[in-house]
């Protein structure tokens, strides 16, 4: 059975065709990136998984549940990670996880958070205003939101955007975590090394439509590199 | 199932209008600007009215009502500015968008917080009001009408300005939006804030007074029944 | 690639040839009124102009609730057009009646329950066609324009009940007479049938420059998809 099974979708900007009868599969517990040059149409396809945006045409379910007909519950199963924080600069980050804790009718919230806190560690940060934080912080802090309602569903959306080499390294880890923990992962990013490092599977989309598929195991970072360039490049 | 919550919708869709309402408050709560830019432009559009029309004791009373509203309409126009726009910043409007709940109670939620804001300025601008123009402001039906004149004020304004949001010239568009389908809300509210307060009997502002209400209902049936189409990408 | 339609060009032919007789009716066939002499001959373009603006309003609601209901963009286009064409006749029917109250009432303008709705209505879908040029190019942009559409239909009877609360002096031909209207008159039988030409002409006419415009949408958005697809090939 998959996870995240995404059949012939299709979805246009006025004109521009930004996906192109895409298919995609995602096995449960698998941690597969989506990775294409700016403009290949990854972020549309993220958003269209995380129910933000529907397509034209096509359908997707995850874990066997229709986008469209319950999206309530496939919502609970779902976490996100964008490019923006969604969290709100005023509120400490206890408060932030408060919210959605109570959006998402989490019953042992106070658990929960100091366990997410913990997992990101920024349980000494937590009565502090997000807007006081570094970025760093405000991106583990935005981890820590995706995962409060333990999501069986955890998409990232070019988490590595914007980090230094250190937080870079500890996003690593985080991410390596989620999914040793039994998640299923979709991950966009335009950074092959990170592509390769963290996940089993890869995918590459290149003007809307999937070009390669395949699992990561026996691919060197040069023999993959030589090959995405040449795809891209063509 | 993973599904941790044994709630029923009901409390579920409530509870997310609660949220979205204590997490405005306690950022307001925080920042205090909304608020007090409110007042302060409260006060500077009294003045201006004041100055401007010269007035003497009689067009005072003839035109106090009139100026109190155009200070409610043009303060609550600047706060639903507001309302969407501090969902901007780290684009939180799609963390809620994100979240299980039902897209109607960001509506009601955020529709709530700012008429709770609207209705903090109205009880500092009335005294002022009744110190500056000397009228009695201080009869129920009056406030009465204030608040249910202000309630569908608030509520399109909420419903149109989370379109306003949406175009390129957001600031300027709320208004060009928002004052022509308010217009019978200002009417009939002014028309009756004048009769209660020249003392005229109910069967002289009854018309009005339906109309407020039956405004105010028209329009939350609209707002709740559109605003799915509105809100989604 | 649309091919000229010869039903259209027959619809525009029959239009142009209906306003020619409506010219005739108005200006030689009708008699002269009595007391207000030939100004009254505006009338029939003025109470036609003003049927058509509501018809237009009218479809433009009916479109955006199909739009919503339905999603096919081709009712979007409709409600687009008749939106536009609306404002036009709006805008003919305010200043007709205004060049009639001149020498009628003595004034080119007056805040009368009608004038004030007519002039509330125009606003409100000079907005509507703001809002759809300030959502250009925005995926959601049909969507939002018709719960705008639907929003401001709604409000212009509620307009009209808030300003009835003031007594009109605009005249009712059709319908109830009130005794203290200024410029009431009583149709002769020419009269009635030049009115119902001339309304006639004016439905045949907008339907034929409705046609005209949602022709021309999708040509336009057909030239922007070869214009696309040639840059992007």
């Amino acid at each position: 059975m998959c996870m995240i099974n995404v059949k012939s979708v299709s979805k246009s900007f006025g004109m521009k065709q930004v996906l192109k009868n895409i298919t995609l599969n995602i096995a449960p517990g698998e941690f597969t990136t989506l990775i294409g040059p700016n403009g290949s149409g990854k972020t549309t396809l993220l958003r269209i998984i995380a129910t933000l945006l529907r397509p034209n045409s096509g359908q997707v379910t995850i874990a066997g549940l229709d986008l469209n007909t319950s999206s309530h519950a496939v919502r609970q199963l779902l976490g996100v990670v964008s490019h923006h924080t969604l969290l709100y600069d005023n509120l400490t980050a206890y408060e932030n996880l408060l919210f959605y804790a109570r959006l998402y009718s989490i019953k042992d919230y106070a658990n929960r958070i100091s366990m997410v806190l913990d997992k990101v560690d920024l349980t000494e940060s937590k009565d502090i205003l997000v807007r006081t934080f570094s970025h760093g912080m405000q991106q583990r802090l935005s981890i820590a939101r995706a995962i409060l309602h333990n999501p069986r569903v955890i998409l990232f959306d070019e988490p590595h955007t914007g980090l230094d080499q250190n937080n870079s390294v500890r996003l690593d880890q985080i991410l390596q975590s989620t999914s040793t923990s039994g998640n299923t992962v979709l991950m966009i990013t335009h950074d092959i090394k990170h592509a390769l490092a963290l996940s089993d599977k890869i995918a590459v989309l290149h003007k809307g439509e999937v070009v390669y598929q395949g699992s990561t195991a026996q691919l060197s970072f040069d023999e993959f590199a030589h090959k995405y360039h040449e795809i891209i490049n063509v | 199932m993973y599904n941790n919550n044994q709630y029923t919708k009901t409390s579920q869709y409530w509870r997310a209008v609660r949220t979205i309402i204590w997490k405005d408050l306690s950022i307001e709560m925080r920042k205090k600007t909304l608020v007090s830019a409110l007042l302060i432009f409260s006060v500077m559009v009294t003045l201006v009215f004041t100055f401007a029309l010269d007035l003497d004791k009689s067009t005072k009373d003839n035109i106090a009502v009139g100026v109190l509203w155009v200070t409610f309409v043009f303060s609550s126009t600047l706060g639903l500015n507001q309302t969407f726009a501090n969902e901007k910043s780290q684009n939180s409007l799609e963390g809620m968008l994100l979240s299980p709940i039902d897209y109607t109670a960001i509506f009601v939620g955020k529709f709530i917080s700012t008429y709770i804001f609207v209705i903090i300025v109205e009880i500092i601008v009335v005294p002022m009001f009744y110190i500056l123009y000397g009228i009695p402001l201080f009869s129920p039906l009056f406030l009465l009408i204030v608040l249910l004149g202000s309630f569908g004020y608030t509520l399109v304004g909420t419903l149109l300005a989370s379109i306003a949001t949406r175009t390129r010239a957001r600031e300027i568009m709320l208004p060009i939006l928002l004052l022509p389908v308010a217009m019978p809300i200002i009417i009939a509210s002014v028309q009756c804030s004048n009769a209660i307060l020249s003392g005229a009997h109910w069967g002289q502002f009854s018309n009005a007074f339906n109309l407020v209400i039956v405004y105010d209902i028209i329009f939350l049936g609209v707002a709740i029944m559109t605003f799915d189409y509105l809100i989604q990408e | 690639m649309p091919k000229p339609n010869p039903r259209l060009q027959l619809m525009t032919v029959s239009s142009l040839i209906l306003i020619i007789l409506s010219v005739y009716m108005v200006l030689i066939y009708a008699p002269r009124e009595i007391i207000m002499g030939d100004v009254q001959r505006i009338f029939y373009y003025h109470v036609s102009s003003g049927w058509i603006a509501a018809l237009a309003f009218l479809v433009t609601l009916i479109t955006s609730i199909i739009f919503l209901a339905t999603q096919n963009k081709s009712y979007d286009r409709v409600a687009m057009s008749s939106a536009e064409i609306g404002v036009i006749f709006t805008t003919m029917n305010i200043v007709s009646g205004s060049i009639w109250a001149r020498p009628v009432w003595n004034t080119w303008w007056t805040w009368d329950p009608r004038l004030t709705t007519a002039t509330i209505m125009w606003l409100l879908y000079i907005a509507y066609l703001f809002l759809h040029a300030g959502l250009e190019g925005h995926d959601r942009r049909r969507h939002i324009t018709a719960v705008y559409g639907i929003v401001a239909f709604i409000s212009v009877p509620l307009t009209f009940m808030a300003i009835r609360i003031w007594r009109t002096i605009h005249p009712v031909i059709i319908g109830s007479a009130d005794p203290d209207a200024e410029g009431q008159f009583d149709m002769t039988a020419r009269m009635t049938t030049t009115l119902l030409f001339t309304a006639s002409t004016f439905t045949v006419l907008y339907f034929t420059i409705l046609w005209h415009r949602v022709r021309i949408q999708s040509l336009f958005e057909y030239m922007s998809k070869l214009q696309y697809q040639m840059y992007n090939d």
